[in-house]
């Protein structure tokens, strides 16, 4: 086993069981935290696809920004504080069952994949620096300078939106 | 240019230590991981005990700014008040509150303390020393810094205390808010330099960036003070307002780590102030010999140090209402024009020489500060104007009503 499989076993592990975690903890504020936890592990497995700029973006964008927001969230709402009831509703079995059948479902298409033999390629970067060659890709009119404006009005949009919301009216 | 220990320290030692533990018998990767571990493990531990003098250091200046002499008993000029006072932390009882939750209680300090060294890892020391060449390192330090507001977040909720809850929602606001000009102010240095990663950023200060652009340089400075949660932005522990903040339920070395993130961080951000705007370690020689780039870089880092040392002695605390108006209002508008006036005149003047280049960029510099200058001027005339027609109102009711009394 290489290096590059133990440490993708591991982040997937931590990505997995996190995830697990927080759909089943009892306090809200220790599902974020385990949010924050399965974040980090996507950021490794980013790491290893040779993308070490998206593994630093999505620490600065979901755990810096995003993960923080839900936490404010959670800490906001008012009844955070107390315990909840019981953790599995009555037909939690129906629940499982229904995993189980799409996690078999999964494996028999997953089956003939060719993927899980190909080895990691390297990205045609030609020798230059690959942020250098993502910076060109999104802003030159064959790459993909349509889809970054639109994501940035999107992004405009929501601004305007909340400051509206936040607005006080005089 | 040969290959002694006064050229390339890192590569010799590596190279000795390997022949070493191979000699011994261990496989080679395995002695890669171990090297590797124990650069780690050097650079951390050496970043720790810095900080027992950065604190003498600060509590001397900040006497002496305050009139007094500092710590003086303890050894000649007090030297050794550090090391009285971390024997004291070590040995203080860990009080945990009831109802604290145990793990994100726990964990907060040593991610505060993290999320400063992991910094250290990037900045190049000198020529051929540094932790590690990302290609992404300014990235990675705003990475970084999010683990730090991470931390106050789990110590203020998992304190079970209602102040530090208070304390750690006004600091978390306040550190998001900064970052927001401080990442702006950030993409100056790699606009001009036209790499994200620091050893780059080094190299191509010909001349200073501070010279160049010397208004992301303020701007990254305040933003990065407020970061750090240093005078006069220390609202996070605001001692005469909410009892010291996120921090209140912590005890012995817990607190002595959320110290040393304090301290780490302040010498930190004057360190990457160093390097990405006034030139690293570079100096007259400094390619050659590690030893004297890493002379001037310290030079240059107690520079800043000194003077955010100096804010901190001499400003007032602001109020969080104008703490948040100088971020949204001032800093981030600021940022923002002068990077769309800074890539205007790099890409204008692409051709031209580094000197023509960096004078055009001063000039444009100099211009967009006049401009904001007459703004602030403005607004504030009118709102001065504003408060004197207020105050004038309450004064005529006065009279008049003296007047009908008579």
């Amino acid at each position: 086993m290489t290096p590059v499989q133990l440490i993708f076993i591991l982040a997937a592990a931590v990505v997995l069981g996190a995830a697990v975690m927080v759909v089943s903890s009892e306090k809200m504020l220790h599902s974020a935290f385990w949010l924050i936890v399965s974040l980090f592990g996507v950021a490794v497995l980013f790491v290893l696809l040779q993308a070490g700029f998206f593994a630093v973006i999505q620490v600065v964008v979901y755990i810096g920004a995003i993960a923080i927001l839900v936490i404010f969230a959670v800490m906001l709402t008012r009844r955070v504080m107390d315990e909840s009831g019981p953790q599995l509703t009555r037909w939690w079995w129906l629940g499982a069952l229904a995993a189980l059948g799409v996690y078999g479902i999964l494996v028999v298409v997953l089956r003939s994949w060719a993927g899980f033999t190909t080895p990691i390629a390297e990205i045609p970067a030609g020798g230059q620096d690959i942020v250098r060659l993502l910076g060109i890709a999104l802003i030159s009119p064959n790459g993909y300078v349509l889809p970054f404006e639109v994501a940035s009005i999107l992004l405009l949009a929501a601004l305007v939106g909340s400051i509206f919301i936040a607005w006080e009216k005089r | 240019m040969e290959t002694t220990i006064w050229t390339d320290p890192i590569r010799v030692i590596a190279d000795w230590l390997t022949q070493l533990l191979v000699g011994w018998g261990l496989p080679a990767g395995l002695v890669f991981f171990i090297i590797n571990l124990l650069g780690v493990a050097v650079l951390a531990t050496g970043a720790m005990l810095f900080v027992l003098f950065l604190i003498w250091y600060e509590r001397k200046i900040v006497g002496r700014i305050q009139d007094r002499l500092g710590p003086n008993r303890i050894g000649p000029f007090g030297i050794f008040q550090s090391i009285a006072d971390m024997l004291k932390i070590f040995t203080k009882e860990y009080i945990t509150p009831l109802g604290a939750d145990k793990v994100p209680y726990n964990l907060a300090p040593i991610m505060a303390v993290g999320g400063v060294l992991l910094i250290w890892a990037v900045i190049p020391f000198a020529d051929r020393v540094y932790g590690v060449d990302l290609n992404v390192g300014v990235l990675y330090i705003i990475a970084v810094g999010a683990i730090g507001t991470l931390a106050i977040i789990m110590a203020g909720w998992s304190s079970n205390n209602k102040y530090a809850l208070l304390g750690a929602f006004r600091s978390v606001a306040l550190l998001i808010s900064y970052e927001v000009p401080m990442v702006m102010a950030l993409l100056v240095p790699v606009i001009l330099s036209g790499s994200l990663g620091m050893n780059d950023i080094v190299r191509s200060q010909a001349i200073w960036y501070l010279f160049v652009a010397p208004i992301p340089a303020l701007i990254f400075f305040l933003t990065s003070m407020a970061e750090v949660g240093r005078s006069p932005f220390d609202l996070i522990e605001a001692e005469s307002e909410i009892v010291s903040g996120f921090n209140i339920e912590y005890s012995g070395l817990k607190f002595g780590m959320f110290y040393v993130a304090e301290f780490l961080h302040a010498f930190t951000i004057s360190l990457l102030f160093a390097t990405l705007f006034m030139g690293g370690w570079r100096g007259p020689g400094a390619e050659q010999f590690p030893l004297l780039g890493l002379i001037y870089f310290v030079i240059k880092t107690f520079f800043v140090y000194f003077v955010v040392i100096l804010f901190r002695g001499s400003l007032p605390r602001f109020r969080t209402d104008q703490m948040m108006d100088l971020n949204w209002k001032i800093l981030t508008p600021l940022a923002l024009v002068s990077i769309m006036v800074i890539a205007v005149v790099e890409k204008a003047l692409a051709g031209s020489s580094l000197v023509v280049r960096s004078a055009s960029l001063l000039l444009a510099n100099l211009v967009v500060a006049l401009v904001a200058l007459q703004f602030l001027r403005s607004s504030g005339k009118s709102q001065r104007e504003l408060a004197e027609s207020a105050g004038a109102q309450v004064v005529d009711t006065v009279s008049t009503r003296e007047h009908t009394s008579i």
